[in-house]
């Protein structure tokens, strides 16, 4: 990669970013309602008037779970670009620059390392709005690094899912990522680490058909869409309008399916209180518990990892 | 009569031409036409080896899907003994896409499960296609702990489009059923051995097929989405079924180049359908070879060498 593949991609999502006005104003799905930017990110991209969960990026994501909005960024192994040779309409490679353009990250799947009310955990953040957060090689990669993090450091590992599904793009390489981050899972459950799957608006697929549904403690946000099969695909196998409700995050809890539907304003507690909880760590002090705010602070992102802090010993110790 | 295949064509032509002197021969003139028997016997033989040798992605996902191609009932009968089909997973009911339990395989006890998907209009129905919904998966997973408490191998035999897309499966937890599946896969302390005999479908057949020895068959296919199903999301036109296929590496010997299947049996010249005795014994020599590769190991090791090989794919590519 020269200097100019570099710079290019990041000017011109600087350049757009500024072309596009109407980016400034953001419309609320459910409602039509309209919100001011600065206010949906301050209020966590939750809609103010309907309470409608938008997505997040990656970076806000963890900003928003970690004490002070700091945390460390996990290295991420290199994988083997589009193996297949694979061309649709489009060449993958270039779908690929694409998104890497349009979202300045490697992949879809982001891993941090860094504090919970005090509590040392490992946090990983699939982001949809790279290729649809679909899994391949490198998310699946990020996930198995992210769990053997936790598993070598002691943490946690907390993820939030979303994603339409495997990359069809890397084929059966893709599929492979099932099995292989359940290995990684079973890894960190022999440690005794608990695992804590957070489903975001949507999560379908092979991830729910495998890391996305094996959580010690399956938490969902409200609204979220979360199966298997898509809607449509369901429709037109039974021919049938689909339910209301049907498939979502409310729809799953009553249906013995997930543990909890948590409002993204208690995440953070909520997250913090079951870490605490299943590491049998002392409760928080009173001050700690309360919600923090997102801060307008850029996080402090180490390009390297520190020697790991004096971790809480794992609960079988 | 046989059954032709599109692609068939001039082998089917031959085989009539053949019939019809077989027909001519057996009314009398033996001697005139014993030569041109002899003769396009040769042509039709090697017309028919000469297409198979190369059979391009979507006719091998057509002899994979063939109807007259041997399915886990056939294998039922032809490679075991004592089999009795347990039913039912214990929480909610008996599912017919997927089969299983102890049987007798050349000697040793087993336990043997797999996709069923009928051969006529009423057993299709009633295997739904070897579509499974999350109560075959959860008698999956049901026989796998059996077999692990009375040290059985497993043999998984895999044949399915995919799980059932249908609104009871989302409903009963279809996405955990698979991921459970593969679990439970990943933790046996018995070796397993999966045969994809036909067409293993995305998560519906790496539920099962997460095993120490994968094996294809020449001729089936293994991919993350039916070639349909690709053709349908990025070409946006199921017509272009045959380029997904041919993008997707979907063959037996694409997965064994990417090392995801460990080998591939060969089928008897012009598929498995057309000789499905010799088939199916070539599997049961490979399945018995798989097993003896495994004899004698603990189950610390078997988990251990099944972890590595599953994380281990892709990383060498």
């Amino acid at each position: 990669m020269n200097w100019i593949s570099n710079v290019v991609p990041k000017l011109s999502s600087f350049l757009n970013r500024r072309e596009v006005p109407e980016n400034l104003w953001v419309k609320c799905p459910e409602t039509g309602q309209m919100v001011f930017h600065k206010d949906l990110e301050a209020n966590l991209h939750v809609v103010p008037g309907s309470g409608y969960h938008m997505r997040m990026d990656p970076t806000a994501r963890l900003r928003s779970v970690f004490d002070g909005g700091k945390w460390y960024d996990i290295g991420l192994p290199a994988v083997a670009i589009d193996p297949l040779k694979f061309r649709d309409e489009k060449r993958y490679v270039d779908r690929l620059k694409d998104a890497r353009t349009k979202t300045g990250a490697q992949d879809a799947v982001k891993v941090g390392y860094g504090k919970l009310e005090g509590l040392p955990v490992t946090v990983a953040v699939q982001d949809f709005g790279f290729m649809g957060g679909s899994l391949g090689m490198a998310a699946g990669e990020a996930i198995v690094t992210g769990l053997e993090t936790a598993a070598s450091r002691g943490t946690p590992f907390i993820m939030f899912a979303s994603s339409g599904g495997a990359r069809m793009q890397e084929g059966i390489l893709s599929l492979m990522q099932m099995p292989r981050t359940t290995c990684a899972i079973q890894e960190l459950r022999e440690a005794k680490l608990p695992y804590i799957v957070v489903l975001t608006n949507p999560t379908t697929g092979g991830v729910t058909a495998s890391y996305a549904m094996l959580g010690d403690i399956q938490i969902a946000e409200p609204g979220a869409l979360i199966g298997f099969a898509g809607p449509r695909v369901i429709e037109q196998t039974i021919r049938e309008k689909l339910p209301e409700g049907f498939q979502r995050a409310e729809y799953l809890r009553d249906h013995g399916m997930i543990d909890l539907v948590v409002h993204r304003h208690q995440m953070r507690p909520t997250l913090a209180r079951l870490c605490r909880l299943l590491m049998r760590a002392p409760a928080a002090a009173g001050e700690a518990k309360a919600a923090v705010k997102p801060t307008e602070d850029k996080p402090a992102e180490a390009p390297a990892l520190p020697a790991p802090a004096a971790n809480p010993a794992p609960a079988s110790a | 009569m046989r059954s032709y295949l599109d692609f068939e064509k001039p082998v089917a032509e031959l085989e009539a031409k053949l019939e019809e002197l077989r027909a001519m021969a057996a009314q009398g003139d033996a001697v005139a036409i014993g030569d041109d028997i002899a003769r396009l016997e040769g042509k039709a033989r090697d017309a028919l080896l000469q297409l198979y040798a190369n059979l391009s992605p979507s006719q091998k996902t057509q002899v994979a899907r063939h109807p007259l191609r041997p399915h886990f009932s056939d294998y039922a009968s032809a490679l075991f003994e004592e089999f009795d089909p347990l039913a039912g997973d214990r929480k909610f009911g008996d599912d017919h896409a997927i089969l299983g339990g102890l049987a007798r395989f050349r000697g040793r006890a087993v336990c043997l499960i797999g996709q069923e998907k009928g051969s006529s209009t009423e057993t299709r129905i009633k295997h739904n296609f070897g579509m499974a919904r999350p109560e075959g998966y959860r008698k999956a997973v049901r026989l796998m702990e059996l077999a692990d408490r009375f040290s059985l191998p497993v043999i998984s035999l895999v044949d399915t489009a995919g799980a059932f897309p249908g609104l009871d499966a989302e409903e009963r937890g279809q996405a955990e059923a698979i991921a459970r599946s593969t679990d439970a896969c990943l933790s046996l302390g018995v070796p397993n051995v999966a045969v994809i005999i036909g067409e293993g479908g995305s998560g519906g057949a790496i539920a099962i097929a997460t095993a120490n020895r994968v094996l294809m068959l020449e001729h089936s296919i293994y991919s993350v989405i039916s070639p349909e199903g690709a053709a349908s999301i990025l070409w946006r036109d199921t017509a272009k079924a045959q380029e997904a296929a041919m993008n997707m590496k979907i063959t037996a010997q694409d997965l064994l180049r990417f090392h995801v299947i460990d080998s591939v049996i060969p089928e008897p010249p012009g598929g498995a359908h057309r000789d499905p005795e010799a088939a199916m014994r070539a599997t049961g020599d490979a399945i018995e070879a798989a097993l003896g590769e495994l004899d004698g190991l603990e189950p610390a090791a078997l988990r251990k060498a099944r972890r590595e090989k599953f994380l281990a794919i892709g990383r060498n590519l």
